[in-house]
């Protein structure tokens, strides 16, 4: 029997329809770069006004999120990530995307159980282990250069 | 009336008729090749409900209404109600007895939750207990997204072999009063897990036990697929129908023509983007209760087997790291009407 299953998961591996891997790499290049030169443009503005490139990064994310909120809230950056893929998930506009969706989402169930309970659903996870490899890959620094 | 039991999971029924049908669907379903053979098509999901749960019950309702109206008969008439859905609780159908308050009996085998609810509405039929039943099957696009995969404005990309839950609701009303359609036998099927464990990939890992459960008919009734117009299981999309192929073959069993699927039938996979076809207990329940039905009742059609089709595993088994056990329940229906 189990021979049996194994012989039908090589048939299905063997037949399913091939993911057009090609396509998507070049489109997650071409709309996450696009996000990217936009980010730019409006670190630009920021820059124009007087700010450090430094300085300047901070209220260009708040931008690019709401950007993101919003595009989230017309209901068109589900479509973003459709062509775009990872080039849509992972600039911080994708950030706001897994944000803004389930407190759409999970509104119906309330403000504590729905939004404030689900929010973090789909970031969730994405904080936990960035926020642990950050301090894994800081720790390993620290004990190469000394450099906190 | 009278049921006979044919091998090991096969009953034959006598008169047990269709008296009327309905099936309502949502706009990516009506504007699909079936579109024009649904009572009536929704212009959007369901937007003035308050929750999209609401509006599976309000499209749940709707095919109820058009299966009574066109069974000449009221809610007083029904004896019992058998159905089911894929929400959690069978919200779907147990909130909908608050209106109706008849007798309801819930029911859940997922996908195949349709098939399930005729077979077992003709059993009660035929063996003289009740004598209208009501029968449905309903699911809804937005709920099924939210409780099985993520929420509907979260961009990810589907996999080729992800379905398209339908918004979509089919009922039936059976009774002993001849009409055109006749069921004529049912299998119950078995679970059956072939070890698959990719929640996007529901075809594959069903196609087994549509396989298990149409031989097992065919081996307790003596019919061949050549006595069926047509074989119509419930959503194993293009994929699924090309792996029950292939593993039929392997096991002796050749379809020809006459297999098809109600997920694969319901969209257009060229143009709506619906990737592996629809998905969904309202899938096949919509399907047969619009245009099949229309099919057998004008006699286009003969003899129809429905197969419908349902991967039993929760968002909590698949991420248990379980592997999907699936089921397919058959109903066997022939035209008496002018062919």
């Amino acid at each position: 029997m189990d021979s049996e299953k194994e012989q039908y998961q090589q048939l299905t591996r063997q037949l399913m329809p091939k993911r057009p891997i090609a396509r998507n790499l070049m489109l997650a290049f071409l709309v996450g770069g696009l996000i990217c030169v936009v980010g730019q443009v409006v670190q630009w503005f920021f820059m124009q006004q007087g700010m450090s490139s430094k300085a300047a990064s901070s209220p260009t994310s708040v931008v690019m999120i709401g950007i993101g909120a919003l595009l989230t809230g017309l209901g068109w950056y589900d479509r973003v990530v459709k062509w775009g893929g990872m080039g849509g998930s992972l600039p911080i506009t994708g950030f706001a995307n897994a944000m803004v969706a389930p407190a759409m989402e999970f509104k119906t169930e309330g403000l504590i159980m729905g939004i404030g309970a689900r929010l973090f659903t789909i970031a969730g996870p994405v904080l936990v282990y960035g926020m642990a490899a950050a301090f894994v890959v800081s720790a390993i620094r620290y004990l190469l250069t000394g450099v906190a | 009336m009278a049921v006979k039991q044919l091998g090991a999971a096969t009953y034959q029924v006598s008169d047990v008729y269709v008296q009327g049908t309905g099936a309502v669907v949502g706009p990516k379903e009506g504007a699909g090749p079936l579109g024009q053979h649904f009572d009536r098509v929704w212009p959007d999901e369901g937007l003035t409900y308050s929750s999209y749960e609401k509006a599976e019950q309000a499209i749940l309702w709707e095919a109820y209404d058009e299966a009574l109206k066109k069974a000449q008969v009221s809610w007083e008439d029904i004896d019992v109600v058998l159905g089911g859905d894929l929400l959690d609780q069978i919200i779907t159908t147990n909130f909908s007895g608050r209106q109706h308050s008849r007798p309801l009996a819930g029911l859940f085998s997922a996908c195949a939750t349709f098939t399930e609810s005729l077979a077992m509405g003709a059993m009660l039929l035929a063996g003289g207990g009740p004598r209208i039943v009501m029968t449905s099957a309903a699911s809804h696009h937005l709920t099924a997204e939210r409780q099985f995969r993520f929420p509907v404005e979260l961009g990810y990309q589907r996999t080729p072999t992800a379905a398209w839950t339908a918004t979509a609701a089919g009922a039936v009303v059976l009774g002993i009063n001849p009409t055109p359609i006749q069921i004529e036998a049912l299998t119950f099927g078995r679970v059956v897990d072939i070890g698959g464990t990719d929640p996007n990939d529901m075809g594959s890992a069903m196609a087994p036990a549509a396989y298990d459960t149409i031989a097992q008919f065919l081996k307790d009734t003596g019919h061949t697929v050549q006595d069926f117009d047509a074989i119509y299981t419930g959503d194993l999309g293009h994929f699924g129908i090309t792996m029950l192929r292939h593993y039929a073959e392997q096991h002796g069993l050749a379809f020809g023509d006459e297999l098809n699927d109600c997920g694969r039938s319901l969209y257009d996979a060229a143009t709506q983007d619906t990737h592996n076809g629809g998905s969904g207990p309202g899938c096949s329940a919509s399907v047969f209760a619009g245009p099949l039905a229309r099919h057998l009742m004008s006699g286009e059609m003969r003899r129809l087997l429905l197969v419908a089709t349902g991967a039993l595993f929760s968002p909590t088994t698949y991420q248990q790291g379980e592997t999907i056990p699936c089921i397919a329940h058959a109903v066997a229906l022939a035209s008496r009407g002018e062919g």
